[in-house]
């Protein structure tokens, strides 16, 4: 293509990608090295049905011409980077030289909200990954075995997980799991023992989300793998067949290698979604057992008084976060379209 | 049928907004952000009543109005015109200063408001208060007289009368309360600190101080609540914790004024609806302020609006909160500081409230920093994993570290 053609071809899209992902990302980062100016309080007489009382207020006057002036706020680098509520440096190294053992330096980084979420996430990521590619590889050939008649049906059901927005899916397995839910009450059964809870415990709340997580995306992959399922060469695998490999075999030696990219493209977008898990700790009200960086960036700013350059950093966090988990996955995709480098 | 339901529906609602068309204001747009309990579903369908004319009327009522009202209201012209809110939200839009003095408008069209309603800082109106609220006892009569108990008057007599229960074999958790993780295990920490005679800041200062001894009463006794308490209750919100109490799974719990009218509603099972009770809130460690908190519940009116905008959303509210709306079926949804509001049963555990001297929640401008940090801080107490000092250092931490980066430290 030549370059002119290439530049007015691509212009749309880059128009987007700078308003949409550039122009966000600046300003977030810009936000997270920012923090609200000092504000100046009075003593005022506040005075409610219930009575007169002098309480701290607010005083804008003070402060109106330098939040006019410098409306991002004051300049603090790094400083919300590296406060309790973020990374926490100096906590982190207190907690080291302060040890007694590891386990016990581990789980004193649990009173660090960071921590605490990164601890939750990244079990998620880890567990829930490469369970969604497992499973989405099974329905897939449980699905392409089926008979023509049946497969429309198969693929609009397998879908359906998928298809409800994810808060509405976890608020409804959420009534479900619950004591007196159909699965909650079925679990109490079945263990034989009532006081059986699934949102109860931080342990059972994990396994509780992780299997929220793999039922929804399960289907993603599914769908993906289906696709490729269909341009599996038939001469190979009836090669194969003739060879005398077991359906186990043929599955293992020929339908997997064929599909691998697409699993690379499955593992990049779930690690990318996975990192980011937030509607089902919302739903399922797990917040009590497990937070993610998400969760904590609308915690930030979902409360009466919002933290917007605490929310901002984190993002900036996760985006890290992301990065540094796709770089393999990347790594190898970049190798793989520029094999003579 | 249904149809025909829905017709009438509609031609009330046609009749009933020509019948008040404007409320007295030619135009002007009117746009209402709150909470979602029944006594404010009241009061915005009074003010919807004004749509007619050249007043255009709106409501948004959900229990997320706190994370809406501050970013509806910043833009100009806002897109909320009010807010109702509660001493605590009140303070958010103070601090973002997108809510207006009310002097003119209660001056031109505020006859009949009384004086308690008007919320003022340093003599300037800021809202117009309609209702004040408070968490106190609820209680089964019908179990509590079957074992022969009093309604207990403090949290120790409630974990007696709750071990009872439990023993009696009657109920197995027979202790209700909204501990869900956030927002509403906070504010029972708040109650429970103010009962033990703790203060949150030191005097005069964004300083917190809340890792005493008070603190650490006020945590033990919230989780020796917990443990006769449905084993979720980290998840049970008010709406979650009023489902369990209309399902008789629950005798005892401290609960919310304006809760209380759909505990007793024809809906639930009569045999809890007709023995649902209340009193006043309880005491806790022999103190004798109550281990509650006093909340009014009112409306603002935006900065960035046209005058026009702000005097129909006067009007409009005016309408909503005058005292002929006040009858048998809305009386009992609140504690109304309406001219002519004649208090019904449902009433006297936020009046026994008030006259026990119950503390109004602090309406600093960083209490709600301190609100939120408490929300995910002790949990890992209310789960047994660490001790109640070790969690109110965190809760101080947490507070200091976003108190910091708000500028008020």
């Amino acid at each position: 293509m030549k370059h002119k053609t290439f530049f007015w071809f691509f212009l749309p899209t880059a128009l987007a990608m700078l308003l949409f992902i550039a122009l966000p990302l600046t300003s977030v980062v810009s936000q997270s090295f920012h923090a609200p100016h000092e504000e100046v309080l009075l003593v005022s007489e506040i005075c409610d049905p219930f009575g007169c009382a002098t309480e701290s207020t607010i005083d804008h006057q003070a402060t109106e011409q330098l939040k006019k002036d410098k409306p991002l706020g004051q300049w603090v680098g790094f400083e919300i980077y590296a406060d309790r509520n973020h990374l926490a440096f100096k906590e982190v190294a207190e907690f080291w030289e302060n040890r007694t053992s590891f386990t016990g330096f581990i789980s004193s980084l649990n009173n660090l909200q960071f921590y605490r979420a990164m601890g939750f996430t990244l079990t998620y990521v880890i567990v829930v990954t490469p369970l969604v590619i497992l499973f989405g590889l099974i329905i897939a050939l449980a699905v392409n075995s089926l008979h023509r008649h049946l497969k429309g049906l198969m693929v609009f059901f397998s879908l359906l997980p998928m298809i409800v927005t994810p808060l509405v899916g976890s608020l409804i397995l959420f009534w479900m799991i619950d004591a007196r839910g159909i699965v909650g009450s079925g679990l109490q059964e079945i263990f034989s023992d009532p006081n059986l809870s699934l949102k109860a415990s931080t342990g059972l709340t994990w396994v509780t989300l992780i299997v929220y997580g793999v039922w929804h995306s399960a289907p993603f992959a599914f769908i993906v793998f289906y696709a490729g399922l269909q341009t599996v060469p038939k001469e190979t695998l009836e090669s194969a067949m003739i060879d005398g490999a077991s359906r186990f075999q043929q599955v293992m030696h020929v339908v997997v290698p064929h599909l691998s990219p697409l699993v690379a493209f499955v593992a990049l977008i779930q690690l990318m979604d996975n990192f980011r898990v937030f509607e089902p700790i919302v739903g399922f009200s797990a917040e009590a057992h497990a937070t993610s960086l998400s969760w904590i960036i609308w915690n930030d700013i979902g409360q009466e008084i919002r933290l917007f350059s605490s929310a901002a950093t984190t993002s900036v966090l996760t985006i890290i976060g992301v990065v540094i988990l796709l770089l393999p996955v990347l790594i190898r995709t970049w190798r793989e379209f520029n094999p003579e480098k | 049928m249904f149809l025909r339901k829905i017709a009438t529906v509609v031609a009330l609602t046609t009749l009933a907004s020509s019948a008040w068309a404007g409320c007295g204001a030619s135009d002007g747009r009117v746009s209402i952000v709150g909470n979602e309990f029944p006594a404010i579903q009241t009061v915005g369908a009074g003010a919807m009543e004004c749509a007619g004319g050249g007043v255009t009327v709106e409501k948004n009522l959900t229990a997320d109005h706190q994370k809406i009202n501050v970013p509806g209201m910043q833009g100009n012209p806002a897109e909320f015109t009010t807010a109702i809110v509660a001493n605590s939200s009140i303070v958010a839009l103070m601090n973002n200063d997108v809510i207006r003095p009310l002097d003119d408008l209660v001056a031109k069209h505020g006859q009949g408001l009384q004086k308690s309603q008007l919320i003022t800082v340093d003599g300037n109106i800021m809202g117009v208060a309609f209702m004040a609220n408070a968490q106190h006892l609820v209680f089964r009569a019908d179990i509590l007289d079957q074992l022969g108990m009093a309604p207990p008057t403090t949290y120790e007599e409630m974990l007696v009368a709750a071990a009872n229960i439990r023993a009696s074999g009657l109920m197995e958790n027979p202790v209700g309360g909204a501990y869900k993780a956030g927002w509403n295990l906070a504010e029972e920490f708040v109650n429970m600190y103010i009962g033990q005679g703790g203060e949150f800041f030191k005097p005069g200062s964004a300083e917190i101080a809340v890792n005493n001894q008070h603190g650490v009463d006020a945590l033990h006794m919230m989780r020796a609540l917990s443990n006769f308490m449905n084993p979720d209750f980290l998840t049970h919100d008010s709406n979650a914790t009023s489902a369990e109490w209309k399902a008789g799974n629950v005798a005892i719990m401290n609960m919310w004024g304006s809760r209380v009218g759909p505990l007793k509603s024809d809906e639930v099972d009569p045999a809890v609806a007709n023995n649902t009770d209340i009193a006043g809130p309880m005491t806790v460690g022999g103190g004798s302020t109550p281990a509650s908190t006093l909340w009014w519940d009112g409306w603002t009116v935006s900065k960035n609006i046209s005058d026009a905008d702000a005097e129909a959303t006067f009007m409009a509210m005016m309408h909503a909160i005058r005292p002929e709306m006040l009858n048998d079926e809305t009386s009992p949804l609140a504690v109304w500081l309406i001219d002519g509001y004649q208090p019904t049963d449902a009433a006297k555990g936020v009046f026994a409230a008030a006259a026990m001297g119950t503390t109004p929640y602090p309406m600093l401008p960083y209490a709600g920093l301190m609100h939120s940090a408490a929300g995910k801080e002790l949990v890992d107490f209310m789960q047994g994993k660490e001790t109640a000092s070790q969690a109110l250092a965190d809760l101080e931490a947490a507070y200091t570290t976003a108190a910091k980066e708000k500028g008020y430290l």
